[in-house]
């Protein structure tokens, strides 16, 4: 695959469902962007913008009214084992052990493996992951976190193209979901993992994406732009806040879902749906004038 | 304390047993005031009961040596109107799993359909609705006159009662199954086959047994009265034919027995189901 060829690309693509009363909603409508291969991409908006939903599409479990989804210059018809997903909920079957429940991916992903094989891969990952230890426990004797480190496990596993993210960290704890956040962006360091990610964590966002995709609110959910995350990628959950970009782009984002997400009218003729604007808030000083003090700091939910 | 709570239940139901024995006894005491009664009676319940020294009804003392006698030989044969209560309990049983093993035959691989598809479940549905509550012994004269054999309509009429929990709780166990789960498989492209035995089973395996549980204590009620209407072999057979002996210790035995073997059934069940089952 030609490596300048985005990994993804969505094309116009919007969902309308049918009420029973026969009216019919569109979640969203025309919405196009792509992910270039081992960029780090977040999605944020509110609920009900349709964000599960786009996720459902790239994977494949859900299918558009109309516009187009590519995967590596294919279309996408269904889902498949290059693109793997790790769900909110880790979905995890409470009847394996976490080696049994990695295994069953890595068997359905090389069905010829024999069982040491399989065995010997699964562990590789549950030590990347840092679960080393607890092979042999079932998912109801794991916490939280650990039971989605296995569900993180299980995804890099197959070594798929790409991994689809929906709020995996959203019910957790904050310490945990603090742990998991810099173990993810380790393993992507270590992998050069493509990544799409669903959240409504601003901090998240900034902290672990590369472009952080803005839709509006729903009904209608349009892209209104996609920022450009310009920290250093070597960030830390500990350094982040010292860096003069941080609060500019914190801000930018805050500003965004707190009022521009409702206002936004998507057909000012500087708007094409096409190439939503690329903004870099973190270069642009005058966004740091806006005392931070000023703006709620918690995360919209 | 702690030796209290693990004690106290056990000893409870040791003294609850031994005051009604002691209850039976004192029912059962034999009067002293003689009467004089009809000789065709004398004859039927013996002489001592009939005049009132001794009670018809058995007293715990005559229950618990008739049942030694029956454990002392459970397994003898001697003739078709007397055979061991052992014997009896092991036909019953025979043609419990017989007729069980058959009900799940059909009714776990048909749940499973059922399950899988709203379609065959709305089209199914309503046979299940009315076919469901027939008492199993309403087909009973069906069951002699098309397959002309005793034996086997006993089978068949636990069959048919053994089907129904099955067949319902495989269906709702495999409609059940956590979306979640099934888009798992679904993103790792598992074939259907290798879904259903890996993911559909084990997470439906728990209402699976449940239904399984019920559908062998139904069995195990139905038995009894089935084998007393075709006769021959069996507990139930061996529980009519004792009250046409009238010895009503050798009926208490049975009914002890029937209860006894119920309960290991249930227990065998229980554990099954501890097997398969998960916790969330």
């Amino acid at each position: 695959m030609n490596m300048s060829e985005p990994l993804i690309r969505i094309e116009g693509i919007s969902k309308k469902f049918t009420g029973r009363d026969g009216t019919e909603t569109t979640v969203f409508e025309n919405l196009h962007f792509s992910v270039d291969p081992g960029e780090f991409v977040c999605l944020i908006g509110h609920s009900g913008c349709g964000k599960t939903t786009i996720l459902n599409v790239l994977s494949g479990l859900d299918q558009t009214s109309s516009g187009y989804v590519f995967v590596g210059g294919r279309e996408v018809s269904g889902p498949s084992l290059d693109r793997a997903v790790i769900f909110q909920s880790h979905a995890l079957m409470p009847w394996l052990t976490v080696m049994g429940n990695i295994a069953f991916a890595v068997s359905s992903r090389w069905p010829e493996w024999s069982k040491d094989k399989v065995r010997a891969h699964c562990q590789q990952y549950i030590d990347l992951v840092n679960l080393t230890g607890s092979e042999k426990k079932r998912p109801a004797e794991l916490s939280g976190g650990m039971k989605q480190r296995v569900g993180i496990a299980r995804a890099l596993s197959i070594q798929p193209k790409m991994l689809l993210m929906d709020e995996p960290f959203s019910a957790l704890d904050a310490l945990t979901r603090g742990v998991l956040q810099e173990e993810v962006l380790r393993i992507c360091a270590e992998t050069r993992q493509t990544v799409f990610m669903i959240t409504h964590d601003v901090d998240e966002a900034i902290l672990l994406a590369d472009k952080i995709v803005l839709m509006t609110n729903g009904p209608h959910a349009k892209i209104a732009e996609i920022v450009v995350n310009t920290m250093p990628r070597s960030r830390t959950r500990h350094d982040l806040h010292k860096h003069p970009h941080y609060y500019r782009i914190r801000n930018h984002l805050i500003d965004f879902l707190v009022d521009r997400s409702k206002a936004f009218a998507g057909d000012s003729a500087s708007h094409d749906p096409r190439h939503p604007p690329l903004v870099t808030p973190g270069l642009d000083p005058a966004e740091a004038a806006v005392s931070p003090a000023g703006k709620p700091l918690v995360a919209v939910k | 304390m702690n030796r209290l709570k693990s004690w106290g239940a056990p000893l409870l139901s040791l003294l609850i047993l031994l005051g009604m024995i002691g209850v039976w006894h004192a029912l059962t005491l034999p009067k002293t005031a003689a009467q004089t009664v009809d000789s065709e009676y004398a004859a039927l319940v013996g002489a001592a009961a009939a005049t009132g020294q001794k009670s018809a009804f058995p007293s715990p003392a005559d229950f618990g040596r008739k049942i030694g006698e029956h454990l002392s030989d459970p397994f003898y044969d001697r003739g078709p109107n007397d055979k061991g209560i052992g014997i009896q309990l092991g036909y019953s049983i025979g043609r419990v799993l017989a007729g069980y093993l058959l009900a799940a035959l059909v009714a776990v691989p048909l749940g499973f359909l059922i399950g899988m598809s709203p379609t065959v479940y709305r089209a199914l549905d309503p046979f299940i609705q009315v076919l469901k509550p027939i008492s199993p012994l309403a087909w009973m004269p069906l069951a002699l006159f098309t397959l002309k054999d005793s034996a086997v309509s006993a089978i068949f009429v636990i069959f048919i009662c053994s089907v129904w929990p099955m067949l319902i709780n495989t269906a709702f166990g495999v409609a059940s199954v956590r979306r979640e789960w099934l888009n798992v498989a679904r993103t790792l492209e598992v074939g259907s086959f290798r879904t259903a035995f890996r993911v559909i089973l084990p997470a439906a395996a728990p209402t699976i047994m449940t239904g399984m549980r019920i559908s062998i204590s139904i069995a195990w009620l139905v038995i009894v009265a089935a084998e007393m209407l075709v006769g021959g072999t069996g507990i139930g057979y061996f529980v009519w034919n004792e009250w046409n002996n009238l010895s009503i210790t050798n009926i208490m035995t049975a009914i002890l027995a029937i209860g006894v073997v119920g309960m290991l059934l249930d227990l065998m069940m229980a554990k099954l189901t501890r097997l398969v089952t998960f916790p969330e």
